[in-house]
């Protein structure tokens, strides 16, 4: 095991971590709201499709960037008018959103299968800092987008928690109805965080068409929308908590394959199930000690509001 | 109450309709297809017209596996003037499969040929039901007596011809292998890779990562630069998409691609590459299908017959590595040079094969160990 390799698997670490960071941000924040998304991987995978498509006609990586987003945004909407406006049930809506994204995914984007990359976002240079030894390659290396993830969890956290316009988002997450009370438009709350959310979820999507692996293929999100919304739950609702989640996660990831060359005899497979055990772990813990304490999760989760019905 | 049966029945209904277009631009794609090809040249001669369809389980875009196949569908329509269709993105262990079969044959399509393993058993099953279509399975093993035989290559012979190209490049003496499970059939392929690079550079090794899939570009770019950063400067592989490739263009390293020649996605660090070439084969099928004379086989054809073979080698590879590679490669063809001749030792340095002999196919198709020089672990 040489000192590049350690490197190397750090270097992974982060990377990995950012892309599920923004995604499980994005269902964080519409969580907090009382919306219930299941669909992050469907919108992750309209995410990274746009980003590739708009990279390749283009040229130009934070335009796809922007609309990766806009796309997320727009597909979570859809989950928005029915959850929210309609008062469908959230884990169906969601569920059929994600199918419905990774189909619509790959139908736009079959005629960018397997094309070089028209547009990449490259790790940045922090000029000295990214010179420093293991703290350099690391922290100061990696693709702008692990910094924006960085960025947003900062803002996420601040809005969240020292904001009038998170402490809104929290109370129609907690009561639709007090909130609805005090003069605070529920449906707007809930349809705006939704579409954050999947802005959040096309930007993880468009880290992996436009840094990690630039090109377009069906299937290429492979299941890391799940442990996103998985890191939701590990994190017990708390940016930073994620945060750290994200990071955990993203070592299992980068592990998966570093355990060979490492000389390690450990099945891959074990360690592509580690996330999900760890947030089983997790869930059982909060219902443990839902006797004593309430649950980290807010309370009108999944929740339809609908005032006549109050 | 009312109002999310609305909303539920309207979720079900954009779903609904976005399925349906799914499917309508699928066999849109398939029936222009057929239109526009030959139907203008109706056959003289009496019995039906041969017309071969051809199922794939990936978009042909893709550069790798089933884009080879597609070059081959057009190669075999050109030569034989036979009218030819696909249709790609069918998944395996469905009833899609079977539903196109029926819908091509009602169509008048009278060879099947089916280019993914896990469609082997519905083959089987849809060549009983319809005994005068030709069905051919590419990568099975499963066969009938009338009307299923299946097809596939000695992709370990350009596997060992890369290798040496490989193991002229490299100058830490080690070499990265992606892979995606221990199969024979892979395992196979790392193993005449292994025994190539050492007919060139005895001092270097061939690690390998288990990716556990065919599938998953960010794994296998990640596997890569695991090896990258173990110190390989060489990465060759055994996967579907091109991830390896540009992690190794990023690192300044080199690339041997598989499937299909794929400079076009790493042009520094492209080497060469093991490739597929179909075409040939695929028109011995239609033409023994028009002739009435197809005779199901276990075709396991070789770089003689053109099935597999070898891409271009960089420009920058060594004029004398070029001919010795291309020296090899016309005593493989001409039948006096195989890849699995010994000695050769496994991993733990026990003899498998002695000096001088030849291993034979059983011994190949079933092949579960690693030669001497591997690193990494069949299990």
């Amino acid at each position: 095991m040489t000192e590049a390799s350690i490197i190397g698997l750090f270097v992974a670490t982060v990377s990995f971590g950012a892309l599920l960071y923004l995604a499980a941000l994005g269902e964080l924040l519409a969580e907090k709201a009382g919306v219930l998304n299941l669909g992050v991987e469907g919108m992750m995978a309209i995410g990274a499709v746009t980003a590739f498509i708009i990279g390749v006609e283009l040229k130009n990586p934070w335009a796809a960037l922007l609309v990766a987003m806009l796309s997320g945004a727009l597909l979570a909407s859809v989950h928005g008018v029915f959850t929210v406006g309609l008062g469908a049930e959230q884990v169906v809506s969601g569920l059929s959103l994600t199918i419905l994204g990774l189909g619509l995914a790959a139908y736009l984007g079959k005629d960018y299968v397997g094309l070089p990359p028209g547009a990449e976002l490259v790790p940045v240079e922090w000029g000295g800092l990214s010179d420093l030894p293991w703290i350099g390659p690391i922290f100061f290396n990696q693709a702008p987008i692990v910094y924006l993830a960085l960025l947003m969890g900062i803002a996420v956290s601040l809005v969240l928690s020292s904001t009038r316009l998170g402490l809104a988002l929290r109370a129609a997450g907690e009561s639709a109805s007090s909130t609805d009370s005090a003069g605070h438009s529920v449906l707007g709350l809930r349809l705006s965080a939704v579409a954050a959310g999947g802005a959040l979820a096309g930007a993880s999507g468009a880290y992996l068409t436009l840094s990690i692996t630039p090109q377009w293929a069906e299937g290429l999100t492979a299941g890391r929308g799940w442990i996103a919304v998985a890191l939701v739950i590990f994190g017990a609702w708390r940016p930073g908590r994620v945060g750290i989640g994200a990071l955990i996660f993203g070592g299992t990831l980068a592990l998966k394959t570093r355990l060979q060359p490492f000389g390690v005899e450990f099945s891959p497979i074990i360690l592509s199930m580690l996330p999900y055990v760890l947030t089983l772990a997790i869930l059982l813990i909060i219902s443990v000690r839902a006797r004593k304490r309430p649950s980290p999760a807010p309370f009108g989760l999944g929740l339809a509001y609908r005032r006549e019905e109050r | 109450m009312r109002k999310r049966l609305i909303a539920l029945l309207a979720v079900l209904f954009a779903f609904g309709m976005l399925t349906a277009c799914g499917s309508d631009d699928s066999s849109s794609s398939s029936s222009s297809e057929a239109s526009s090809s030959s139907e203008t040249e109706e056959e003289a001669d009496s019995g039906p017209e041969t017309k071969a369809a051809f199922i794939m389980v990936a978009p042909i875009g893709d550069a790798g596996w089933n884009y080879a196949h597609d070059v081959g569908r057009q190669y075999a329509e050109e030569m034989t003037g036979v009218e030819t269709a696909y249709v790609d993105a069918v998944p395996e262990g469905t009833a899609d499969f079977g539903n196109y079969v029926r819908d091509f044959i009602d169509q008048g399509y009278n060879v099947i040929i089916g280019t993914s393993f896990g469609y082997m058993d519905d083959m089987l099953a849809l060549a009983d039901e319809y005994p005068d279509v030709v069905f051919e399975h590419v990568s099975g093993y499963k066969m009938n007596e009338t009307n299923f035989g299946n097809t596939f290559g000695r992709m370990y012979e350009p596997r060992y011809l890369s290798g040496m190209v490989a193991g002229s490049a490299t100058t830490s003496n080690l070499i990265g292998y992606v892979a995606a499970f221990p199969i024979p059939e892979v395992i196979r392929g790392i193993n005449a890779f292994t025994l190539g690079v050492q007919a060139i550079n005895p001092d270097a090794e061939v690690e390998v990562i288990w990716t556990s899939t065919w599938f998953d570009p960010a794994v296998e770019g990640d596997s890569a630069q695991a090896l990258l950063d173990k110190g390989a400067d060489v990465i060759a592989m055994h996967q579907d998409s091109t991830a390896a490739g540009e992690k190794a263009e990023a690192a300044g390293a080199r690339w041997v691609s598989y499937n299909t020649d794929m400079s076009e996605f790493a042009p520094e660090a492209f080497l060469t590459a093991p490739v597929w070439n179909w075409g040939p084969r695929y028109v011995e099928i239609i033409e023994a299908a028009q002739a009435g004379t197809y005779a199901p086989t276990a075709y396991w054809g070789s770089m003689a017959e053109g099935i597999v073979d070898l891409a271009p080698i960089a420009s920058d590879v060594d004029q004398g590595v070029v001919d010795q590679v291309m020296e090899a490669k016309a005593a493989i063809i001409a039948g006096d040079l195989h890849p699995f001749t010994g000695p050769i030792n496994d991993q733990d340095g026990n003899e498998v094969l002695a000096a001088g002999e030849v291993m034979d196919d059983g011994a190949m198709l079933g092949m579960m160990f690693f030669v001497e020089g591997v690193i990494g672990s069949t299990g």
